[in-house]
């Protein structure tokens, strides 16, 4: 299809090219809260099933890594929203020794930023339950961690996980598996929120080559609004996906 | 008994009768229709065909009173095939009381059956013509289908779960059952005999072929103790668990204060994951027997725990939910 | 004898979108909706021939009882492949992909879908997926049956289950983008006029179609994605053994499998809608109820999945809500046939050959939905679910309509897709010859399930005989109805005689440009000033000689 400005062969105006891309996305967001939604259903289902296993696991993990990332996500929210807000209406700053700068390539920006955070600190979460031996597959062991403390473990904390091992291993003598079952959801549901992230990242990337070449004006921003979007959506699975996985049957 | 439907099998059980009659109830309806809309295409067909090469038809959009009918009537007859079919189905899923049970277990490819005195039959099935027959589901592996088209029943047999179904044979004879969930490669050959004997025929038959080494009760009190369940499981109730006399089909409280009725599926269940129901005032200590007892050995424990049905119940330390305590 | 009306000399466009570019590089990488569907047309073909390839196995496999050509393991493979074969990459993505490309944008006066390269990447999709479920039928085969029951998919079966299932997996996004596509491009390219309810059936049958597949293929993809995990990690979703439940993943995969039927059949019903009117050239009767009836198929689909699962010991109170709510689900679909029966109540009805693949959907689909009845009765069900009965019935809705509906529909917009025509004559005894072998070769397989034979067996009671011969002997008619078509539309591409703007004729927009069109679609955007399937106030057709009570409100053009 041949292009004219930013208008496509196939579109009879910008208004009618833009409504399409937006509903498009929304569409689109339509077919993903499905996808998660097997997820989510295969979740609570075995959460029901398997109660004692899936506490457990919830309390391995890392709450202060969790929630500081939700926090994260909540800002990359609002530069998202941001970037949209002065696309729409052409803001520009400037920024001392860069000179003239649209303000729409700086939110932009922070919202990469604020993703690749998030990005990051799940790296760190991966490699923690890597070393644990809580990655589903043969090496898994939900009592690794308890009976091989490292010298930055802190003592009491290991002795308060034993304890709560000894206590669920007396109510489900095949924690093992179940747990490993909670493990494998974590990860298929988080990996693919930060397979999406991941998507989203490129998707900002190239947002912000186009920001700086000066497509988006206050006529023609139809990329950032749909890509708004969709990083909306991603946030949101985030949102359910904390309280889900971390805050669940969580004992101190 | 009735005439039978052309193209149908014998009518061997009680329910052939009634799954026929449906049968009979809803082709005619279908008929019905499926008669009346091709003779009207065929009537118009030839005499609405076009006369001439420009010739139109006549403009007709539609006509709301037409639709109505045709959605009210067609709802009202399915409403109609619908109860009826739900009577027969649901009288299909309650077994009465008083059966003769008997445990049956799929395994690929293969059907092993048990009478309730321990004969142990293999594609085989022998019950008595006239009594309510119910049959205990149990799969090793995937899941099968038990089905007999004479008794027009059949009942999917799944792993981790129990299925019952019922029938009461009503011809004597011998009859086709087949294995009808596709189960892996020779799910075709996975299937037998069930022979349907006068009442005094099926004793003798019993009688016959001895079967009290393999008598479910015996091998299940023999585990009963080889597993150690009686040092706990004590009879008189003086155990850390409760006594099991009496418990089968009656009323037992949980810790959570609900009340389950002690059937085949609790009892499997107790013995699996024996924390998923704990028995009020007693403490989960029991270990789990998942993947330590073969199908057949729950089911010996089963028979056995059943046939203590009739025993004494002590005052303390047993199962069952007393009187006052009901809801 | 043919009854179209004379043809005065047409001519070949000179351009079109078939020779507007040439080169491999300009259909590969072609983001027009007509040659993309033209490149489905050419790979959902090379799946029916591997599909139908294996089901003539099958019959003759099934010509004696104790089986007469392959080993058991071998008859599986054979049964399970069909089944993927001919549902995932044939019945599913057929009538949309092919038909529904080509024709929603024509049909609503657009240049193109919403996202012509989503289009191209949608095939590709299909493409990768096909590649996988190849692979896997050429090593080792697959042996699960095509609904993959657990714990035989995931754990007891030695066949190359696990590419099959990341096949299946990536081709679900195919339908999904096509789906999406869809849907946008009918809210935001309509042409102007083209209000919703001046929007052909077709059109309406392929929004409640896209509906299905966004809403129900994301469910089946992670279903298949969590079996296959469960395979090759050994975690215990629905393994018995390990706490799970085989039963969840039956829910699971029949809430998408149930509506993917629909997927398939309301396609056909788009088209049976638009062939009926044409060739009774008058205004199809109830059209907002057929509309309708389309989007409640859709809708109540969603809710009859459990269905399939009356004797896995469901809760008898979910049993008999399912049962209810199958029995809701027909009502739609019987309005719809006596809506295109009256249709042809004083009409004009010509015996062309479009016109006789729908009278044979109509009477097929009458038998496969009446029969639909019986096995959403809860009583009767106990004896036939699992049977041939069953086999039956599916075949009639699935080869019987939605087949009949996507060859009668190929045959009707063929002079618009190639600018040409197919010999006549030969075209209606292939028809006719569809038929009879359709119902010689399924008709006695309600029999045989009633008689008790349950399905998916490579040998049987010598009882039931008899009835498997005879289907054996209809399937050789049905795959020479098969054929014929295949032979005389690819002779008539380059021989048959040239179509000019509008044969038939019919009120479709997609007829008032040039057969075959142009890559733009339309020379001026057009613009919608008349009813839908209104033959009255078009003096453009043509037809005007014969017209009783005209008057024309408003003409046009």
């Amino acid at each position: 299809m041949h292009r004219t400005g930013e208008l496509y062969g196939h579109f009879e105006t910008l208004e009618q090219q833009k409504e399409t891309a937006t509903l498009g996305m929304w569409v689109f967001l339509v077919t993903e809260v499905l996808f998660f939604g097997g997820l989510f259903m295969t979740y609570t289902i075995n959460r029901h099933a398997f109660s004692t296993a899936f506490g457990v696991g919830s309390n391995t993990l890392d709450l202060t890594l969790g929630g500081g990332n939700t926090v994260v996500l909540i800002l990359s929210s609002l530069t998202m929203a941001m970037a949209v807000w002065s696309a729409q209406v052409g803001k520009v700053g400037w920024f001392g020794i860069f000179g003239k700068v649209r303000w729409v390539s700086i939110f932009l920006i922070a919202t990469l930023v604020l993703g690749t955070v998030f990005l990051g600190v799940k790296v760190v979460e991966y490699k923690q339950k890597f070393d644990h031996h809580l990655v589903p597959g043969r090496g898994f062991d939900i009592r690794y961690r308890s009976e091989h403390p490292t010298a930055s473990d802190n003592p009491k904390e290991i002795a308060a996980e034993k304890e709560e091992l000894e206590k669920a291993f007396a109510k489900d003598p095949d924690i093992n598996a179940h747990a490993q079952l909670y493990f494998s959801l974590y990860f298929g549901m988080t990996g693919l929120h930060a397979l999406h992230m991941i998507v989203g990242a490129g998707l900002l990337l190239w947002l912000i080559k186009g920001s700086f070449a000066g497509r988006f004006t206050p006529q023609y921003n139809t990329p950032v609004e749909v890509v708004g979007l969709y990083w909306h959506f991603v946030d949101i699975v985030w949102i359910y996906l904390f309280p889900l996985l971390y805050l669940i049957d969580r004992h101190q | 008994m009735q005439s039978q439907l052309p193209f149908s099998p014998d009518q061997a059980s009680n329910f052939a009768p009634h799954v026929d009659d449906l049968m009979l109830f809803i082709t005619l309806i279908c008929l019905f229709f499926a008669v009346a809309v091709t003779i009207a295409i065929i009537i118009f067909f030839f005499k609405y065909h076009r006369k001439s090469p420009d010739e139109v038809g006549v403009p007709i959009h539609g006509d709301s009173r037409l639709e109505a009918a045709w959605m009210i009537v067609p709802l009202i007859l399915a409403m109609g095939m619908f109860g009826w079919g739900a009577v027969v189905y649901v009288d299909y899923r309650h077994a009465p009381a008083d059966t003769l049970d008997v445990y049956v277990i799929g395994k690929q490819w293969m059907w092993k059956a048990q009478q309730p005195n321990g004969i142990k039959e293999i594609n085989e099935l022998h019950v008595p013509a006239g009594r309510d027959v119910r049959l205990i589901l149990a799969s090793e592996d995937v899941i099968h289908d038990f089905f007999v088209p004479a008794f027009r029943v059949k009942m999917d047999v799944v792993p981790g779960h129990y299925n019952t179904m019922w029938f009461r044979p009503t011809k004597p004879g011998r009859y086709h059952f087949f294995c009808s969930q596709y189960c892996g490669t020779n799910h075709a050959l996975m299937g037998g005999w069930v022979t349907v004997m006068e009442p005094a025929d099926y004793a003798a038959w019993l009688s016959g072929s001895s079967g009290a080494e393999a008598n479910p009760v015996v091998a299940g009190e023999k585990l009963f103790a080889e597993k150690a369940c009686v040092t706990c499981h004590v009879s008189n109730g003086t155990g850390r668990a409760p006594s099991l006399n009496g418990v089968y089909g009656a009323n037992v409280l949980l810790a959570d204060g609900s009340i389950v009725v002690a059937d085949e599926a609790y009892i499997r269940e107790s013995i699996l994951q024996p924390n998923a129901k704990i028995v009020a005032h007693y403490q989960p200590l029991m270990p789990t027997f998942q993947g330590q007892l073969t199908e057949e050995q729950i089911l010996a424990l089963t028979a056995y725990i059943k046939s203590l049905q009739s025993q004494p119940v002590p005052a303390t330390g047993a199962g069952i939910a007393p009187t006052t305590e009901k809801r | 004898m043919s009854t179209t009306p004379p043809l005065p000399g047409h001519q070949m466009p000179h351009e079109d979108y078939l020779n507007a570019t040439y080169g491999i590089r300009s259909w590969l990488l072609t983001t027009d909706h007509k040659r993309i569907a033209l490149l489905y047309l050419g790979s959902v073909t090379v799946f029916f021939f591997i599909g139908g390839l294996l089901a003539t196995m099958i019959r003759i496999h099934l010509l004696t009882p104790t089986g007469y050509l392959v080993t058991p393991e071998t008859y599986n493979k054979l049964f399970t492949m069909h089944g993927v074969a001919m549902i995932f990459f044939f019945l599913i993505p057929s009538i949309p992909a092919v038909l529904g490309n080509f024709l929603i944008p024509l049909m609503i006066g657009a240049k193109d879908l919403a996202f012509p390269k989503i289009n191209l990447l949608s095939w590709y999709i299909y493409l990768v997926g096909g590649s996988f479920v190849l692979y896997s039928f050429a090593t080792g085969g697959l042996d699960t049956g095509w609904t993959f029951y657990t714990p035989l998919s995931s754990i007891y079966s030695n066949s190359a289950v696990t590419p099959a299932v990341i096949g299946i997996f990536i081709n679900g996004f195919s339908s999904i983008l096509t789906g999406l596509n869809f849907i946008v491009t009918i809210h935001t390219m309509r042409a102007p006029g083209m209000t919703w309810f001046r929007l052909p059936l077709f059109v309406w049958a392929h929004y409640a179609t896209s509906l299905v597949m966004i809403l129900g293929t994301p469910v089946i993809a992670i279903t298949l994605l969590l079996a296959g995990l469960e395979r090759m990690f050994h975690l215990g979703f629905f393994n018995p053994a390990l706490g799970g439940d085989p039963i969840l993943f039956q829910h699971l995969f029949w809430f998408y499998s149930h509506p993917a039927v629909y997927i398939m059949i309301l396609p056909a019903m788009g088209v049976i809608s638009e062939i009926i009117p044409t060739f009774a050239r008058k205004p199809i009767f109830g059209y907002s109820f057929i509309a309708g009836s389309s989007i409640a198929i859709a809708v109540i689909g969603f809710l009859v999945w459990a269905h399939h699962m009356f004797v896995t010991g469901e809760s008898v109170y979910a049993a008999l809500t399912f049962s209810f709510l199958s029995y809701l689900v027909a009502i739609p679909s019987a309005v719809k046939v006596f809506n295109w029966t009256s249709t042809l109540y004083k009409g004009s009805i010509s015996w062309d050959t479009p016109m006789i693949y729908a009278f044979g959907f109509i009477g097929l689909f009458l038998i496969g939905g009446l029969t639909g009845l019986f096995l959403a009765c809860l009583g009767l069900d106990i004896h036939i679910h699992d049977t041939y009965f069953v086999v039956a019935h599916f075949h009639y809705i699935m080869v019987g309509g939605a087949v009949m509906g996507y060859v009668g529909g190929l045959h009707f917009w063929w002079p618009k897709i190639t600018g040409r025509l197919y010999p006549e004559a030969l075209a209606r005894i292939a028809a006719v010859t569809l038929f009879v072998g359709f119902n010689l070769t399924f008709f006695p397989q309600f029999i045989l399930g009633y008689l008790g034979m349950p399905r998916r067996y490579h040998t049987y009671p010598p009882e039931f005989q008899v009835l498997n011969v005879l289907s054996t002997a209809g399937a050789s008619i049905l795959a020479l109805g098969y054929l014929l078509p295949m032979l005389y539309l690819t002779w008539s591409m380059r021989y048959g005689k040239v179509a000019g703007q509008n044969p038939w004729p019919a009120t479709g927009l997609e007829w008032k440009t040039d057969s075959p069109p142009p890559t733009e679609n339309f020379d001026v955007t057009p613009e919608v000033t008349w009813e839908p399937y209104d033959f009255q106030n078009r003096p453009d057709l043509g037809l005007t000689a014969g017209a009783p009570s005209l008057a024309p409100a408003h003409g046009d053009d």
